[in-house]
């Protein structure tokens, strides 16, 4: 039977409360008694705190408590938050402090904590706790980090390396000798921050009638959240509950628990009373997480017909001044490189440092798109060094059909192997060019010419690991009031999850998928969940859901089997009813409900089993791998340095899509995203680490004008790996995109021996550039 | 809620068509105004600095920062919020629902601010180009959409709307 | 961030609110608040006392007194934008107010909000300063005439002594027939220009250039005229040759550096952007021509 509802743009359930303004943030609850928090954060990047003195802040009128990390001690089990990712071999004292015990390691740690009336109030009150710092040397760049003699960036640590490690396979530096041509990089690769529209925010709300904490907060990962609260508050799973209301994006900034959280909640359990924190814009640039820098070094070889031989060199990573979560940044950068390509012989050395920055943790794409630029601009380097056509050497490097499953010999952070499990790459690839109108980009660009301005195309591919286990929880359930309910540990943030789950439901209970409610992130509703990272959520919690929804189905089944005296295979579920196939005998969901629900001291019928309703957490075997082709065209203002996006097309494997505008939707945003981190997006730090730009006006983030229309073509491939045959979007259009541009910027210009090695890609150096580039020519 | 030795200023005005009196201190901006005291929490706040947008709303017609003007400021004035959009019957506008139809959200945080600009944008302009309507919403961030949806959906709720007209 | 707090003042007068501004310690007059706001916001400013003045409806409007225009200081962006008087006047008003911030900002910000802000790269002193626009202040003592070139004190300071309030702007308006142009070199759409520059001229029924007037915004602490380009252009034909060589003396100029942009490539953007002003100011002229 062909799919009713998989496959279909469905209308998506979580809009119509949005649109109406109806949508509950986690700034949008306001329970009886609220107070609200305000931090004192480090106003420097790294110090040792003599005196925190309370007493002005603790006067002002509305102000309820001002506390510090001796404030809170008697209701933590620990000063420090865990790694919080799997984190073998890494050194001690690397997690954040939940306040500041004698040293700050970064601008915006969190030293200090009001609790008033208001925000405002709590700020005030802020403002007038007396700070006694003695300013240490900070630690402002990872290769500052390494050099001998450089200052520790925490002085309670050996070293300012949290980790090193050697990534690749085969005989790099035999295999270099038979090279017909190389080519060297020193690549700066800078990826700002998240920068969600809604920043972080928590509400802790004790409730006298349960015992039970409530903590709402805006998190990507509620089970996670509830599981380090619990162990750092010395609480179980009975007194403490996470619920996430509506979560305004996160983009890896929210898939951690944080100092704030913590502090908030041990807070309200010492107070007794609702308090409220909600990141400010300035707090999100402080504080949040970012991926900022990587510094790669690195040399490649091809053979005479440009086929890569392999790629050697170094990586060092800017971890910042803590390890919130683990090292999977760097790891997921240096496992990123190969990507669709055929590389047969591959070392990277890689460094992960601390700075007396803010943390770095996976923005959105997490270390793919480092990994991606790397591979590119090899690719590109190679072309210029053999004198081949830029497109023609992808062409000749993409790993063909005929190979799939492809493995690696690397192995993804989990330790399974990393294999490349379905795709015609080439025909992804041949498509995008026929999108973009290759064939007309000569005549494109002589009309740009005549009106002096420099058009360029470039073409990059990558691919994203997606859907990581170990595994997502699902129940799926018809009440007795025949109501169907979905609860799942996984979590949205704007994705349409809701959307996609209730159809994947609905394709086995024959239920309009609008019919169905689906409950994400609340911890007393289902035991166990991992929470949105990864681009997992459809292929891992989908995939749960369609195994636990099928479970349920055959229990209805069953039940109006007997019911109507007839065969199982005779059944259909449509419309929230059973029904004889052909016939008008029916029941409805409900009434098939009851009887599951069974009446006290009467057996059930023959073969049924208590309640409908069935729970799974599906194991993905391996990560599934969507390859994505991004094409562009753009012009370069070689006056000013300025570039305009043209045209934009992508091809990207999907699987099965499971609703197409959604998929779409997330390729839209990941590209612009990646747009940011390549012209426009650029975390500054100063001399002493002070971040200089701390607003959206001088932090750029990319606006409508600037985005041309992106052109966005599925290619489904379904993976094996999972029973919905599904891989992941929501990080895909990210990866290829910096590749891409700058590969474009390059072509307008038509400068030969000449790469950019630095993104974002700014005017003034692109103007600086284009004159090099002119001298070189010249010369 | 109030440090005690701030002034509290009474502040009377009409919200999507219905009168409001309350009271709070001069500090306070409209956005927080409207989402604290009068719990209109359609509005959102997403900078505080006049820069994401999402505070938008309408202020006798005109499109604003609510993180921009005081509350005091909106004395005797009339605001429009998103809340405001839904018909009387309770059926989503044609904005809204053009905004449904072409997945123009996705977190939906950002989108009242956009809906609320757009209110005058296409009250100004019946039939806009693409690359005006991407120029009126230059100040108004969305992380999540691209953008691409949202000018599709603004597109063809001018379409609706001027089919309306006629 | 929530602002610090404040006592409120709305006078509905002007006269009021200089009594208040005179009387009143660390107060801080709230024009559209475009700028203010958002410092207020951030606690950069942290005023005890805040005058608004939006209630005061004498300030807004725009006046045709016939050779001279006068616009209020409260006078809104966005009713500068669509004004028919300006359109027809100073038409260059609505050419760089629609690269001003945003319809949100425009909405509310107001052409003395952003004189007084005197942000070194905002579109309207870079006009005043283009028109030579005579800038009106009221104290208490009385009223006094500032020329534009004499306004900016210093980096994102007037020269208002703390008692005044500026209240309007006047400034002559060129023949309908002069050419112009604002054009802007900023990273995204609404941001403040890394470099703009506008131009006005005039050419004379023997086809050289009469009068010219060249304003670069972005570059120094304050806009500036470039005076050398101005002389450069009278007698000229108009064309490439004269706008390239107008241009270079753009490169002469002291520009400033920040934590992004360095004084040389504000530099040789300004060369570019100037000439890109005339060529735009002069092909609009032959567009219309043909």
């Amino acid at each position: 039977m062909d799919p009713r509802y998989i496959g279909q743009s469905v209308r998506r359930q979580e809009d119509d409360s949005l649109l109406r303004g109806m949508g509950k943030f986690v700034d949008d609850l306001a329970p009886h008694g609220l107070t609200h928090a305000a931090f004192l954060r480090s106003p420097v990047a790294h110090g040792r705190i003599r005196t925190i003195d309370t007493t002005f802040a603790s006067e002002v009128p509305g102000v309820i408590a001002v506390l510090t990390l001796a404030d809170l001690r008697p209701v933590l089990t620990s000063d420090r938050l865990p790694v919080q990712f799997k984190s073998d071999g890494l050194p001690p004292n690397i997690g954040p402090y939940i306040l500041a015990k004698e040293e700050v390691v970064y601008v915006g740690e969190t030293v200090a904590l009001v609790i008033a009336e208001s925000r405002a109030i709590a700020e005030d009150a802020v403002a007038l706790i007396d700070l006694d710092i003695e300013e240490l040397d900070p630690v402002t760049g990872c290769h500052q980090a390494v050099q001998p003699g450089a200052p520790k960036a925490a002085l309670d640590r050996d070293s300012n390396i949290f980790a090193q490690f050697e990534m690749g396979y085969g005989e790099v530096d035999q295999s270099f000798a038979t090279a017909a041509h190389t080519v060297s990089l020193s690549l700066v690769q800078h990826r700002g921050g998240a920068h969600p529209i809604e920043g972080r925010g928590v509400l802790a709300h004790p409730d006298s009638l349960s015992g039970q904490m409530t903590v709402w907060s805006s998190t990507q990962q509620a089970h996670e959240a509830r599981g380090f609260l619990i162990e750092l508050l010395g609480l179980d799973e009975t007194l403490l509950r996470v619920r996430t209301p509506e979560v305004g994006g996160g983009f890896g900034a929210k898939y951690l628990l944080y100092p704030e959280e913590v502090s908030v909640t041990a807070a309200s359990l010492l107070l007794g009373r609702p308090i409220k924190w909600i990141e400010d814009r300035r707090e999100h640039f402080l504080a949040a997480i970012q991926e900022r820098d990587q510094f790669w070094d690195v040399e490649a070889a091809c053979d005479a017909s440009g086929k890569l031989i392999g790629i050697r060199g170094t990586m060092i990573h800017d971890g910042g001044a803590y390890v919130p979560q683990g090292v999977n940044l760097a790891y997921n950068a240096a496992t990123a490189v190969p990507g669709p390509y055929d590389l047969p012989n591959y070392k990277l050395s890689v460094q992960a440092v601390a700075t007396n920055k803010v943390p770095t943790i996976p923005v959105r794409g997490a270390g793919y798109p480092e990994g991606t630029f790397v591979m590119e601009r090899v690719l590109d380097g190679l072309a210029d060094a053999a004198g081949l056509d830029r497109i023609e050497i992808r062409r000749r490097n993409l790993i063909p059909a005929s190979a799939m499953p492809f493995s690696t010999p690397l192995k993804s952070r989990s330790g399974s192997g990393i294999t490349y499990d379905s795709g015609d790459f080439h025909a992804m690839y041949e498509q995008a060019l026929k999108e973009i109108d290759l064939g007309g980009f000569a005549d494109r660009k002589a009309q740009a010419a005549k009106a002096g301005r420099l058009r360029g195309i470039g073409v990059a591919c990558g691919i994203k690991g997606t859907g990581r286990g170990p595994y997502e929880s699902a129940t799926v359930r018809i009440g007795k009031s025949g109501k169907v309910t979905v609860f799942t540990g996984a979590m949205p943030m704007g994705q349409g999850l809701k959307t996609a789950l209730s159809q994947i439901t609905a394709e086995s209970l024959g239920v309009d998928p609008g019919d169905i409610t689906v409950v994400c992130g609340d911890t007393n509703t289902i035991s166990l969940g991992l929470g949105g990272f990864a681009s997992r959520q459809t292929v891992v919690a989908g995939s749960s859901v369609t195994v636990a929804a099928k479970a349920v189905r055959e229990q209805a089944l069953t039940i109006a089997a007997g019911l109507f005296e007839a065969d199982v295979g005779d059944i259909e579920l449509v419309d929230g009813m059973a029904r004889v196939k052909g016939t008008e005998i029916q029941a409805s969901l409900k009434e098939l409900a009851k009887i599951a629900g069974g009446s006290p001291g009467y057996s059930l019928p023959t073969g049924v089993t208590p309640g409908l309703e069935a729970t799974e957490y599906f194991m993905p075997s391996g990560l599934t791998y969507g390859m994505g082709v991004h094409a562009v065209e753009l012009e370069v203002d070689a006056e000013t340095g300025a570039v305009t996006l043209q045209r934009y097309v992508v091809v990207n494997d999907c699987g099965r899509a499971i609703n197409p505008k959604i998929v779409v939707g997330q390729i839209h945003g990941g590209v612009v995203h990646a747009i940011g981190n390549a012209l426009f997006e650029f975390m500054g730090y100063d001399e002493q680490a002070q971040p200089t730009t701390t607003t959206l006006a001088d932090y750029l983030m990319p606006t409508a004008p600037e985005i041309p229309r992106i052109d966005v073509h599925l290619a489904e491939y379904p993976s094996p790996l999972n029973p919905l045959g599904v891989k992941g979007v929501g990080e895909a259009g990210c990866l290829p995109t910096a590749g891409a541009i700058v590969s474009a910027i390059e072509n307008a210009l038509g400068s030969k021996n000449q790469l950019i090695q630095r993104i974002p890609v700014m005017p003034q150096d692109l103007f600086q550039f284009i004159q090099q580039g002119k001298q070189t020519d010249a010369a | 809620m109030t440090n005690s030795a701030e002034t509290l200023h009474t502040v009377t005005l009409t919200v999507n068509d219905v009168p409001h009196e309350a009271r709070c201190v001069a500090r306070q901006n409209l956005a927080d105004f409207l989402r604290h005291d009068l719990q209109l929490t359609g509005t959102h706040v997403g900078c505080e600095h006049g820069v994401c947008g999402a505070c938008t709303v309408l202020v006798d017609g005109l499109a604003v920062r609510g993180c921009l003007m005081l509350a005091v400021q909106a004395k005797g004035r009339s605001i429009t919020t998103i809340e405001g959009l839904t018909q009387p019957d309770q059926q989503l506008g044609i904005l809204q629902e053009a905004f449904a139809q072409h997945h123009a959200l996705q977190c939906g945080f950002c989108t009242p601010g956009i809906l609320m600009t757009l209110v005058e944008v296409l009250q100004d302009d019946p039939d806009p180009s693409e690359m005006a309507l991407r120029e009126a919403l230059s100040g108004n961030l969305c992380r999540c959409t691209g953008y691409q949806n949202i000018i599709d959906a603004a597109l063809a709720a001018a379409a609706a709307l001027r089919k309306n007209q006629k | 961030m929530k602002a610090s707090p404040f006592a409120y003042f709305a006078p509905g007068s002007l006269q009021e609110a200089l009594d208040l501004l005179g009387s009143l310690d660390n107060a801080k007059i709230l024009a559209g608040g475009q700028s203010l706001m958002a410092m207020l916001n951030l606690r950069y400013a942290m005023p005890d006392q805040l005058i608004d003045i939006n209630g005061i409806s004498d300030l807004a409007g725009i006046s045709d007194l016939g050779a001279r225009l006068s616009i209020g200081a409260m006078t809104r962006q966005r009713v500068l934008e669509r004004d028919t008087i300006l359109l027809q006047k100073a038409p260059i008003f609505r050419e760089a107010l629609l690269q001003v911030g945003h319809i949100q900002t425009r909405n509310r910000g107001t052409i003395g909000g952003s004189l007084c802000h005197l942000d070194p790269a905002a579109e309207l002193p870079a006009l005043a300063m283009l028109y030579d626009a005579t800038l009106i202040a009221r104290s208490a003592n009385g009223e006094r005439a500032l020329p534009m070139a004499e306004f900016p004190a210093f980096y994102m300071t007037p020269a208002l002594e703390p008692d005044e309030v500026l209240t309007r702007i006047e400034f002559d308006p060129w023949p309908q027939d002069s050419h112009f142009a604002f054009v802007e070199f900023s990273r995204r759409h609404g941001d403040f220009a890394i470099v703009a520059a506008g131009c006005l001229f005039t050419v004379a029924s023997s086809g050289t250039i009469e009068r010219a007037a060249i304003v670069l915004g972005g570059v120094g602490a304050a806009p500036m005229r470039l005076t050398e380009a101005e002389n450069s252009l009278i007698g000229q034909v108009p064309g490439k040759e004269a706008f390239d060589s107008a241009a270079r003396a753009a490169q002469s100029i002291e520009a400033m550096e920040d934590s992004v942009y360095s004084a040389q490539y504000r530099c040789h953007l300004s060369e570019v952007m100037t000439r890109r002003a005339l060529i735009k100011a002069w092909d609009r002229q032959q567009e219309r021509a043909a």
